[in-house]
């Protein structure tokens, strides 16, 4: 196996198109496992945590640009990101232990393409857009279009996802992740939900969005737009239960059951709404 | 193949070494530098055996490539304390006896160190939780809880 930590963007995309089932590494938390028991076994690894801008969190006028190499630590360090986006930050810091954290990252989570990875949901959340470079350029596309499947992505050959952009947040504004796992720390999402909300000058809802975890072979969009106008009263929050619920196409396996992960999306995409709300109401 | 040369600085101290590129900074550690301290439990990022500081964060030595440790500051169980002046942390967990096989006990020092390093005076909760990536099948964790809150009193009440 070769190793190459270029320090630009291009050399790292030559690399990956000139090294046949090249793979990249950026915190190394899913990938080395893969190669120690022989599920991955790449001809090289394209280290991708050298090049400028991608272990860095810039904000801009259009909103944050996190790198995809940023580790799940370094996000929940960052003050201005975590009052910002208090759920993608959540998310990021739910994800293994605090050693995973020092490693594991934004870029990661979401390429590894797991249905329950923590921060894509948050993510989809935010309407964060993910900025790719490959042989054929440059491309943004929603967070939400990159898994395809468990473990696929939609990423052509020799494409790097190179950073994230959350965009600006207006005045009460703010977001909520929440998970199931049977313990506290150190596991799975039997299932997932986030939302993020803004509120207008009244307390009602201007803009809404959820998505959903665990409960699907990708992270899923909920339609949302019946929150609008709402001030969350039981009659929505039930409504967003059942469409949570009516979204997910769950399996049966050892972490949850088709009816219980159904159940449980709904329950917490209706807590995680009523954590939001009341963040956006002191994000005044 | 050939073996990569890295230059890195472990426990202070300016190291060179050979190595695969598929070898981790655990094996390399433990095999190349006889640091054998940081032990292997999982080697999947479970356990937190393995636990190392790297630039001041910390991290599964088994979830690292030896070759990234490149210019990296890199802390390992032998670079905490020394024979004759243990760290308050390790003070601690022989005398509120924080162990029984001990095997894990190296990770959970380089851990509550870590945490203690960025917050002297954590709370029961925040111990237990920074500590859930380090596994110990014996202790039930209370000690080990209660070593890290006796050596955080430790630190704050030692002058500068």
């Amino acid at each position: 196996m070769q190793y190459q930590s270029p320090a630009s963007i291009d050399e790292a995309v030559a690399a990956l198109a000139s090294i046949g089932g090249a793979r990249v590494l950026a915190g190394g938390t899913d990938l080395l496992v893969q190669l120690r028991s022989g599920a991955a076994s790449p001809a090289a690894v394209i280290d991708i945590k050298n090049i400028a801008g991608l272990r860095t969190i810039s904000e801009t006028a259009d909103g944050f640009r996190i790198g995809a190499a940023v580790s799940g630590a370094e996000i929940t360090d960052h003050e201005a990101l975590v009052r910002a986006w208090p759920g993608v930050t959540e998310a990021a810091g739910l994800i293994g232990s605090t050693q995973v954290q020092g490693r594991a990252s934004l870029g990661g989570n979401v390429c590894n393409a797991s249905p329950a990875a923590d921060t894509t949901p948050a993510l989809i959340a935010a309407r964060a857009i993910a900025e790719i470079v490959g042989p054929g350029g440059k491309r943004s596309i929603p967070v939400e279009q990159i898994a395809t499947g468990p473990g696929k992505t939609s990423l052509a050959s020799g494409e790097i996802v190179v950073s994230f952009l959350l965009p600006k947040r207006p005045a009460s504004s703010a977001d909520a992740y929440l998970r199931l796992i049977p313990r506290t720390e150190m596991d799975i999402a039997v299932a997932g939900a986030a939302v993020s909300l803004t509120l207008a000058e009244d307390g009602t809802i201007a803009d809404a969005r959820v998505g959903i975890g665990a409960v699907a072979p990708t992270p899923l969009v909920l339609d949302a737009s019946f929150l609008v106008g709402t001030t969350l009263d039981e009659a929505v929050l039930a409504k967003l239960a059942e469409a949570a619920g009516a979204a997910a196409r769950p399996i049966d396996d050892k972490r949850g059951t088709i009816d219980y992960r159904r159940k449980v999306v709904g329950v917490l995409a209706k807590r995680a709404a009523l954590i939001a709300y009341e963040r956006a109401k002191g994000a005044r | 193949m050939a073996k990569s040369h890295v230059s890195t600085t472990v426990n202070g101290d300016p190291v060179e070494f050979l190595c695969d590129t598929a070898e981790t900074m655990l094996d390399v550690l433990r095999n190349t530098m006889g640091l054998t301290g940081t032990k292997e439990g999982c080697g999947t990022g479970d356990c937190g055996a393995c636990s190392i500081i790297v630039d001041g964060r910390l991290v599964c030595g088994c979830l690292m490539l030896a070759v990234e440790a490149t210019g990296k500051q890199v802390t390992t169980i032998e670079g905490i304390g020394a024979p004759d002046r243990l760290h308050p942390v390790q003070q601690a967990f022989l005398e509120d006896a924080a162990l029984q096989c001990g095997f894990c006990t190296p990770g959970f020092i380089v851990a509550a160190k870590a945490l203690l390093d960025r917050n002297p005076d954590p709370s029961e909760t925040e111990i237990r939780y920074w500590l859930a990536g380090n596994l110990c099948r014996c202790t039930g964790y209370d000690k080990i809880v209660r070593a890290v809150q006796h050596a955080a009193a430790e630190m704050k009440g030692q002058p500068a």
